[in-house]
């Protein structure tokens, strides 16, 4: 039953047009095991999504072990350490959309267009990250291990 | 048990997950006693520039302001003085009573709307757009007279629908980020974003002058400011949601003292 109900979930909540070349995240308990896509994330890119306020957004919210940037958020989990807190699949499903291991984070879905209202123009139907931009992402959280 | 009947029943378990954990995601009032103006997030600079009418880079939009209410204009050459006299006087809490029920428009009106009204129906004078000089000059004189007052808007049978829309609003997750007003305003307020501190968003000041903007600026403006944030799409300007939106929110600083015009970083 379960690879059902997983699939049922799934349908009602990623869309075709953003999925159209990527894998389909499949969710196995609160991780997403396999990468978006084929090509292996890279933690130097990585680094450079998460610090920019424009694209990654993650210091909004997160601080972390970035001495260069000032004006760090303090309103979600330290990033340090994150690699070793939690496995690559569940750093993946938290960043595609955290409300499915927490429905009640304020953290946004970075690889969701459904379900969202109101959304500005230019960002409509758009996800918040590529898929290869979240491989990345989850390849330079995982060297954070202190 | 059935294949289908187990799938029914993991749909149930599944919708009454989400509806317990949508209550429990929902935002929790801040307590009257622990409300805070943005005034009390400022340094102590920040403060004295507010508080010293000389160095209050509002009080300049203020001094155009009555001017403007003095003068004479529109089809019927009236003045805002000639209708409602004194403004230190006739004015005195009006702006920390609004937004207002307005009974020929069948709604609540915040003070710009109400001095445009006023302008089309006693002045024929055609209306001054949001963010002008004028309107922000015109506002700015008239909340001025309600300063240190406390912030009461009526909310009866006839603004209670506008309250809860407004409220709708303050609690609806939208735009890219999926974040509502309440999720940072009610639940996060003293945390940092980025490096800036996140307050409660009480209205006590506006129009005011923002450091950021190098401009005094009207509620609505900023009320924008944080939809684009949210990667949302803004209400056009002028738009009845924010009306609906200030009266939740004054409701929501029901009591508190009103600053305008306030300095905020």
């Amino acid at each position: 039953m379960r690879p059902i109900f997983i699939a049922f979930v799934l349908g009602s909540v990623f869309t075709a047009p953003a999925l159209a070349q990527e894998t389909r995240p499949e969710i196995v308990g609160d991780a997403i095991p396999q990468p978006l896509v084929a090509i292996r994330g890279d933690p130097v890119r990585g680094r450079a999504i998460v610090v920019d306020r424009q694209v990654g957004l993650c210091l909004l919210c997160h601080s972390g072990p970035f001495p260069e940037q000032r004006l760090q958020g303090t309103l979600a989990p330290e990033l340090a350490g994150a690699g070793r807190r939690w496995s690559e699949g569940q750093l993946r499903l938290r960043i595609v959309d955290a409300a499915k291991a927490n429905p009640a984070t304020i953290m946004p879905p970075y690889y969701r267009t459904d379900g969202l209202v109101r959304v500005a123009s230019a960002y409509r139907g758009k996800t918040l990250l590529t898929a290869q931009q979240i491989e990345d992402v989850v390849a330079f959280l995982m060297t954070l291990r202190d | 048990m059935s294949r289908q009947a187990l799938m029914r029943l993991a749909h149930f378990s599944l919708a009454v997950l989400l509806v317990a954990f949508g209550f429990a995601a929902s935002a929790t009032e801040i307590p009257l006693s622990e409300r805070k103006s943005g005034y009390e997030f400022m340094g102590p600079q920040s403060r004295a520039m507010q508080d010293d009418d000389t160095a209050n880079p509002g009080m300049l939009s203020v001094f155009d302001g009555e001017a403007l209410w003095n003068a004479k204009t529109g089809a019927t050459n009236q003045s805002c003085a000639g209708c409602h006299g004194d403004a230190t006087q006739s004015m005195k809490g009006a702006a920390a009573r609004y937004p207002a029920f307005n009974a020929s428009r069948g709604r609540p009106l915040d003070l710009e709307g109400q001095i445009n009204l006023c302008r089309a129906d006693r002045q024929q004078a055609s209306p001054f757009a949001y963010e002008s000089r004028e309107l922000l000059a015109l506002t700015a004189y008239v909340a001025r007279q309600s300063r240190g007052m406390p912030i009461e808007p009526t909310i009866d049978a006839r603004t209670q629908p506008f309250l809860d829309a407004g409220r709708a609003i303050f609690d609806l997750r939208q735009g890219q980020l999926n974040l509502s007003c309440a999720q940072c305003h009610d639940d996060q307020w003293g945390q940092r974003l980025a490096g800036t501190v996140i307050p409660q968003g009480h209205p006590t000041g506006y129009p005011q002058y923002r450091l950021e903007w190098q401009s005094l600026g009207s509620l609505q403006r900023r009320l924008r400011n944080c939809l684009v944030g949210m990667r949302a799409e803004p209400y056009a300007v002028g738009a009845p949601e924010y009306v609906d939106l200030t009266l939740f929110l004054m409701w929501r600083a029901r009591g508190m003292k009103f600053e305008a015009p306030a300095v905020r970083p």
